[in-house]
């Protein structure tokens, strides 16, 4: 990853303190529930510095949270703790607490979590040796689901949900590394449906793609979160404001900022934010 | 810039050009001399009774390899059954589990020395670990001796393989809620598979050929193959026997043997490359 060396025009607190938990703002009473809160998050490889230096946010119900900040600022590692993927790497460490449903996350088994919490990755990743229809089954055959009617009314509605039925319902049986790269994208997405999580995760899910495959997702992200959660870490500003109820800016492993992404990207209080979001670095 | 200086470049580049382009075909040059040289001396004694019919006593005219096909295809069957599995898994635990651990440093690290160990000696060890104890020569001392040759083999081929698996696809299929195990085993072998049944074809291919590791275990024998548990002929023993006999008959017996054995070999490679390129394609 390029890390930018990043100078904020103001100095950081001198100690990173974990921060209080948001504030309910004016609009609390129609605020959704926290689905997942996450208190004095810290993350890191073993003998490296820590990447992540006490990170708190909540994350409402039905709602899309977006992380923002430059390369290397640790939202990568921040929601890939949060499905305790990041601890799959060799050496890697994760602690404090992050509550799902009234369960620590990091107390109880990854691969249940994991089922719960699906993720899309920043390039489309099918996998090479299966088909369309396996790929969006792979999560319920490979947990041990053998109901093959039920198997294909799962693939169905996912494919459906990820806008994505229509391209490739004469093509199930094709192999998924060759449709285009949105289209392997939107087939991850409903490789991800598919086992129904709570919560979907995606980092950088449309770097690697083009306006009009991104401009796609963008709309998917809309209908999915009427449905579940969604949390989304993002390079593209425009993004995070057009999808995201609320807005994460992190900066060199610390939570600068998190509010409603209105506030955030209007009248954000934080001085190194209201830089970031203004171009002037990063 | 100077003309001359430049001129004088331009022909040293060509000879070095021209020089490693030689050397390029001669190293291709070997394999089709050897190919074209046994053809020659060997086609003429090859016939179907050759490789239908069992030995003659010498000076008795005809007489084949039957019984050395079908020994080889034995010992290096149940070789590939002994060494396949153990390359294989071991190749999953160095790529798939053993990262960074010191055990997976030695494990790799014998495995290479393995590999370099003169095949002589792997047969002398199987001599003394299975022939002398049993106090005989056998099919099944042979194979010991072709699969210790083929387990490092095996395993150096699958952990390559299984680690030009993309991280991505491993982390695709954690996120779905597998177990890890169950990633390996559904998601990452078969992603990989290809490529590592290719690499088993190779090396039984090469044990295929091998001869002194059989010398002082398979033995040899004249006769149709009588169990596991006896001497067994094969054709590289067949091969060595009558090339060192003093007999102009058995030399071209020889001469056609080898055209056997090569062509085997050659379409074992042909055959594991071919069946290799589409997983290439879509691997990555």
């Amino acid at each position: 990853m390029d890390t930018n060396p990043v100078v904020p025009p103001t100095p950081a607190p001198a100690l990173a303190a974990p921060l209080p938990a948001p504030k309910p703002g004016p609009s609390a009473q129609k605020e959704k529930p926290v689905v997942m809160s996450v208190r004095g998050l810290r993350a890191g490889y073993g003998g490296g510095a820590s990447v992540l230096k006490g990170v708190s946010l909540d994350v409402r119900e039905r709602t899309v949270t977006a992380i923002i900040g430059p390369s290397g600022c640790g939202k990568s590692t921040l929601i890939r703790c949060l499905n305790r993927l990041h601890e799959a790497l060799p050496g890697a460490y994760c602690e404090g607490d992050i509550h799902l449903g009234g369960r620590n996350v990091l107390e109880i088994d990854p691969v249940l979590l994991r089922r719960e919490v699906g993720m899309v990755f920043q390039r489309p990743n099918p996998f090479p040796t299966m088909s369309v229809f396996e790929n969006v089954a792979s999560g319920l055959v490979l947990n041990g689901e053998s109901d093959r009617a039920k198997i294909a009314e799962r693939v169905e509605t996912s494919l459906r949900r990820a806008a994505l039925w229509d391209e490739v319902k004469d093509k199930l049986a094709a192999p998924g590394v060759g449709l285009s790269g949105g289209q392997q994208q939107r087939l991850c997405i409903a490789r991800a449906l598919a086992v129904e999580p709570h919560i979907l995760l995606m980092d950088e899910p449309c770097s690697a793609l083009d306006p009009i495959a991104t401009a796609r997702i963008e709309e998917l992200l809309v209908e999915i979160k009427e449905q579940l959660t969604v949390v989304i870490v993002t390079h593209n500003m425009q993004q995070a404001a057009r999808v995201s109820e609320y807005t994460a800016f992190m900066l060199m492993g610390e939570l600068v900022e998190f509010g409603e992404t209105q506030q955030i990207f209007t009248k954000p209080v934080d001085k190194r934010t209201e830089d970031y979001i203004t171009g002037r670095f990063g | 810039m100077n003309a001359a200086a430049y001129a004088r470049r331009r022909a040293i580049n060509a000879l070095m050009l021209g020089l490693t382009a030689v050397c390029a075909a001669l190293s291709a040059g070997v394999l089709l001399a050897i190919l074209g040289y046994i053809a020659w001396k060997g086609a003429s004694s090859l016939s179907w009774s050759f490789l239908t019919n069992l030995p003659k006593p010498v000076g008795e005219a005809g007489g084949g390899i039957a019984n050395a096909i079908v020994g080889s295809a034995k010992v290096v069957g149940l070789a590939g059954l002994i060494g396949i599995p153990i390359g294989v898994l071991a190749g999953i635990y160095l790529a798939e589990y053993g990262k960074g651990r010191r055990f997976a440093f030695w494990v790799r690290y014998a495995a290479d020395v393995l590999n370099g160990v003169p095949s002589i000696v792997v047969g002398l060890f199987a001599y003394a670990l299975v022939v002398i104890p049993f106090k005989r020569f056998s099919a099944v001392s042979g194979s010991i001796a072709l699969s210790i040759i083929m387990v490092p083999i095996v395993l150096r081929n699958t952990e390559e393989f299984l680690r030009l698996v993309p991280a991505s696809i491993r982390e695709a299929a954690l996120a779905l809620g597998v177990p890890r195990w169950k990633v390996v085993l559904r998601v990452v072998l078969p992603t990989a598979g290809r490529g590592i049944m290719t690499g088993a074809l190779l090396a039984l291919a090469r044990v295929a050929g091998e001869t002194a590791p059989l010398v002082f275990t398979a033995f040899g024998n004249r006769f149709w193959d009588q169990g596991w548990l006896n001497p067994i002929a094969t054709l590289p023993l067949t091969l060595y026997n009558y090339a060192i006999s003093p007999y102009e008959d058995w030399h071209r017996q020889a001469w056609a043997a080898a055209l056997v054995l090569m062509l085997f070999v050659l379409a074992v490679n042909v055959a594991a490359r071919l069946w290799l390129k589409p997983a290439q394609g879509s691997a990555h």
